[in-house]
């Protein structure tokens, strides 16, 4: 039993009919072919699948397909321009080292952009706290802090 | 005439921004899960719910029936595997047949039983659901002290008790030692299991290829070759038609420092079927399955005189093995051995290491690997001595530290330290935080009936790994320099980085030896088929022992350059600098471009020379290299609720000379994070049953954003005589000092409720214990 689901992802339409159970970050990954956004711990808990939904940082980990019916999806392939002009989050994981392994860095650049966002000029500790729901096991998010605060300050 | 030559700004020492990130900021990297190959199917492991117990039957006939299940295998399906293989050697050592899939017995919950494959990985999850395994529960045992006790139950029901090995390691003379002392301080000290937990757990895709016989396997490793060499012994294939490639790797910490069951078995799998198949372990596997780090309870004892002299140390080491021996298990707590003198000049140890099976998973390599239970041990003694002696802990640290006369420093552990200057580091860290006056800050604080706690740790590691003789598998590593014809310049390095950095440190090396630029330089690894055999990456090697080969692959590419220049410049008066070959006579150029063109045209070539601008170099180490370095914490525990506040981190770290000084800062912050995460939060906890109690992240501390403190890093430089780079290392530096840092700056905030010791991790709900026990 599969059920159709139309959605926009990074500006562009995708139409398909899906199993009810298939997780959303299966359908960006395997169905949609977006493989930038990572499953770290089908739990919720690490953030390496966030993207943004409706505008929202949201973890695809934990959400079906057909509940993504009808939304609005950015993912870590949809922020850099169509010419490639990166984000400005992404210049400034760049410049501050703000990974390493790269691995959880599409999702904490999600929820960093969604930070400044929300709070443009974030303090340090808001920026941490911010940063709680993604885990990064190389940084020690010293420099991942120095990265969000940098973007504000560009105005990210 | 001589020729004025500008130098061009020299990059190796600066702060450049990594080649590698483009593809990992815009999440068009490819790690293992990206990978998907035609007709490739999925499998997902059954695994045991039990700690031990033994299989009276296993019933796949539902799972086989699924539509979509393209085949199921059990412990009865694997023979001519061989089994999953221990890399270390101990003299009388018990060596357990490691099965890739469990035969009549299961060892430790997560135990791999059967394999689904299936077109679809959900389908494959179904099925493995409809696989009915039939337990007979037998007696667990998971804590190691209780798995040496009289009538425990055995793990390996083959032999009688649960000892896999007892170490025996003496240096100097400890009868004297303890004979001159007049003062012994004993304490028990754990190390607790720890989850490495990379943010990527590992993956395998396997592609067997049966008209060449050969099999291509994607796995996320840090020792592709390696790796390759024990699955083409494993799986009967030759080894030079097993490729084993590792893309882009989310992590490792040294758990992926191994050869797994599951990459065997996906190669079994592939040749068994025809397809490719793909396994991904899930995070609850990752934690079930997958190697911890640490697990040591340790007994210490150290004498010394009133004056804080220190006369020597003894150790009995309770190894947690777990169930199995992985690829170097064994070996691990050897290490800690090694360094358990730290940066102190005595020369007495005594230490016995008993290595003990438990019904758990197995312990191996997690950064630092035995390095930083040693240092936790002599930093936790030298802090209790100076409390029995009522001597300022940097006091006593300075009174034993080897001197930098003393250099190489040959240890009572037979190490010969390579170069230091311990006193210069600690005083660097004490001046950066002021320490005078927070001691009277601490005063004032303590009258006020505050908890504030000043930690130190003087760390001492040994790292580039190593010396052949000292290591299982070679201790050397490759690097092959490609000049193409346009002059753009291919580096393939044996090492294999995952987000440490080497594709842009070795660009920067490669463009200062050569005067290119560095965007003119590819950094290739991982990929058995293009690179050279190569050790891979563990131990904090990659710069210290892949730099140095690089480095004399360059001047080996440099010298050819110059044969080419001299032919080209018709004059034997040429120097290569800054990219272009100079004649001195006549002040005629020649560029590296140029001559790279003309060694592959070959129209005319130099006296003895070959065409072309390829140069490989095999590079072993004669020692190891010391890092070193001061951790000093400032914290403040809550007395109402145990919590305790970070205030201040100032680490000072000398890694000898640098690379990319903001690649090693970063490697500094994590390490610390890991770290503070065994000091204060992580702990790996099974139950008497075997069941792995903080088993998610939900139960697993992790160090969030949040938790961690600012960490202010510095630096002492000493370069290392061992290299030509007079590079040390830094990969498990921040690991390696920060946790008896941050353990030391608690007990000295509780120092004056009479609390001696606490064990790691120091939760809360164990300091607000102690307050209350105490109080």
């Amino acid at each position: 039993m599969t059920r159709a689901i139309s959605l926009t992802i990074n500006g562009k339409h995708y139409e398909h009919d899906v199993e009810p159970r298939l997780l959303l970050i299966h359908y960006l990954r395997e169905v949609a072919g977006l493989t930038g956004s990572h499953m770290g711990c089908e739990t919720s808990l690490c953030g390496a699948c966030t993207v943004e939904l409706d505008g929202k940082a949201i973890k695809s980990c934990t959400m079906f397909a057909v509940q993504a019916n009808g939304a609005n999806i950015v993912t870590i392939e949809g922020l850099a321009s169509p010419e490639g002009k990166l984000h400005p989050m992404q210049e400034a994981f760049w410049n501050e080292h703000a990974l390493q392994c790269g691995f959880c860095t599409p999702g904490m650049i999600m929820v960093s952009k969604q930070i400044v966002e929300r709070n443009p000029s974030p303090t340090d500790t808001e920026i941490r706290e911010g940063l709680d729901g993604n885990i990064c096991r190389c940084t020690g998010y010293q420099h991942i802090v120095n990265a969000v605060r940098t973007a504000a300050k560009a105005g990210a | 005439m001589a020729t004025t030559v500008t130098n061009i700004e020299k990059l190796v020492g600066k702060r450049i921004r990594r080649k590698e990130d483009p593809r990992l900021i815009t999440g068009t990297a490819t790690y293992v899960e990206d990978i998907k190959l035609p007709g490739m199917h999925h499998a997902v492991i059954v695994r045991s719910p039990h700690g031990a117990a033994n299989i009276k039957g296993v019933d796949i006939s539902k799972a086989a029936a699924l539509p979509g299940v393209a085949a199921v295998f059990t412990g009865a399906d694997i023979t001519g595997v061989g089994s999953v293989v221990c890399g270390a050697d101990l003299p009388g050592l018990r060596k357990p047949v490691h099965h890739i899939l469990a035969q009549s017995r299961v060892y430790y919950v997560g135990h791999p039983v059967a394999v689904v494959v299936a077109t679809d990985r959900y389908i494959a999850a179904d099925g493995a659901d409809l696989v009915e395994v039939d337990y007979e529960v037998t007696q667990a045992v998971t804590d190691p002290e209780k798995a040496l006790a009289e009538g425990a139950p055995a793990v390996h029901p083959e032999w009688p008790d649960n000892k896999a090995f007892v170490f025996l390691q003496k240096g100097g003379d400890m009868e004297k030692a303890f004979a001159d002392a007049e003062v012994v301080v004993k304490q028990r000290i754990t190390s607790q299991r720890l989850v490495p937990n990379a943010m990527e757990t590992r993956g395998v895709v396997a592609d067997w290829l049966q008209a060449e016989h050969s099999l291509t396997l994607f796995t996320s490793t840090q020792i592709p070759h390696l790796a390759r060499t024990i699955l083409a012994g494993q799986l009967g294939i030759d080894e030079n038609r097993v490729r084993v490639v590792a893309p882009e790797v989310g992590g490792g910490f040294g758990s992926k420092l191994n050869v797994y069951a599951e990459e065997a078995l996906m190669g079994f799998i592939s040749r068994k079927i025809g397809k490719p198949v793909k396994w991904i372990e899930s995070r609850r596997e990752n934690f079930l399955v997958t190697i911890h780090g640490r697990g040591h309870v340790d007994y210490f004892e150290i004498a010394a005189k009133r004056d804080g002299t220190i006369l020597g140390l003894k150790l009995k080491l309770i190894q947690d093995l777990g169930a199995y021996h992985q690829l170097l298990t064994p070996a691990i707590p050897t290490l800690s051995v090694l360094m358990m003198p730290g940066l102190y000049n005595f020369r007495n140890i005594d230490a016995e290491v008993i290595g003990t099976f438990t019904n758990c998973v197995p312990t191996d390599a997690y950064r630092g690997a035995g390095r930083p239970e040693a240092t936790h041990g002599i930093e936790r003694m030298v802090d209790l001595l100076a409390a029995e002696l009522n001597m300022d802990p940097a006091v006593i640290r300075f009174k034993n530290f080897v001197q930098p006369d003393q250099f190489p420093f040959p240890t009572a552990t037979g190490l010969n330290y390579d170069s230091g200057d311990y006193g210069a580091t600690l005083q660097k860290a004490l001046d950066t935080i002021g320490y005078d006056d927070l001691r009277k800050q601490q005063a004032a604080a303590r009258l006020e009936g505050r908890l504030m706690g000043i930690g130190i740790s003087t760390y001492g590691e040994l790292c580039a790994f190593g010396p052949s003789p000292a290591t299982p598998a070679g201790g050397w590593e490759s690097a092959t320099v490609r000049v193409e014809p346009s002059g753009k310049v291919t580096i393939h390095t044996g090492t294999s980085p995952h987000g440490q950095g080497q594709e842009t440190s070795f660009a920067q090396l490669a463009a200062d030896e050569l005067g290119v630029s560095m965007d003119d330089i590819v950094v290739l690894h991982g990929d058995t088929s293009v690179i050279p055999y190569g050790i891979g990456t563990f131990g904090s090697r990659n710069t210290a022992v892949g730099g140095p080969a690089l480095f004399y692959a360059l001047q080996d590419i440099k010298e050819k350059v110059k044969k080419f220049g001299k032919m080209l410049l018709k004059s034997e008066n040429v120097v290569f600098e800054n990219g272009k070959c100079t004649c001195q006579v006549s002040g005629k150029e020649v560029t590296f471009q140029t001559i790279a063109g003309a060694a592959y045209r070959a129209m005319q070539l130099p006296p003895d020379t070959d065409p072309g601008l390829v140069a490989t170099k095999f590079w072993e180490p004669s020692n190891f290299a010391f890092p070193f370095g001061a951790h000093i914490i400032v914290s403040e525990v809550d007395r109402e609720t145990g919590q305790i506040e970070i205030k201040r981190y100032v680490a000072v770290d000398d890694i000898g000379n640098q690379l990319n000084p903001l690649l090693v800062e970063g490697q500094v912050h994590g390490g610390a994070a890991q770290g503070l995460g065994q000091a204060l939060w992580e702990h790996g906890i099974y139950d008497d049953n075997g069941q792995l109690m903080t088993g998610e992240f939900m139960d697993y501390a992790m160090p969030r954003a949040s938790m961690m403190p600012w960490v202010e890093c510095s630096h002492t430089t000493t370069p290392s005589p061992v290299n030509p780079l007079g590079v040390k290392g830094v990969g498990e530096a921040g690991t390696i000092g920060s946790t008896p840092a941050m353990v030391n700056s608690v007990m000295d905030a509780l120092m004056p409720l009479g609390i001696r010791h606490l064990d790691m991790p120091l939760t809360p709900e164990k300091v607000w214990k102690a307050i209350n026990g105490a109080a």
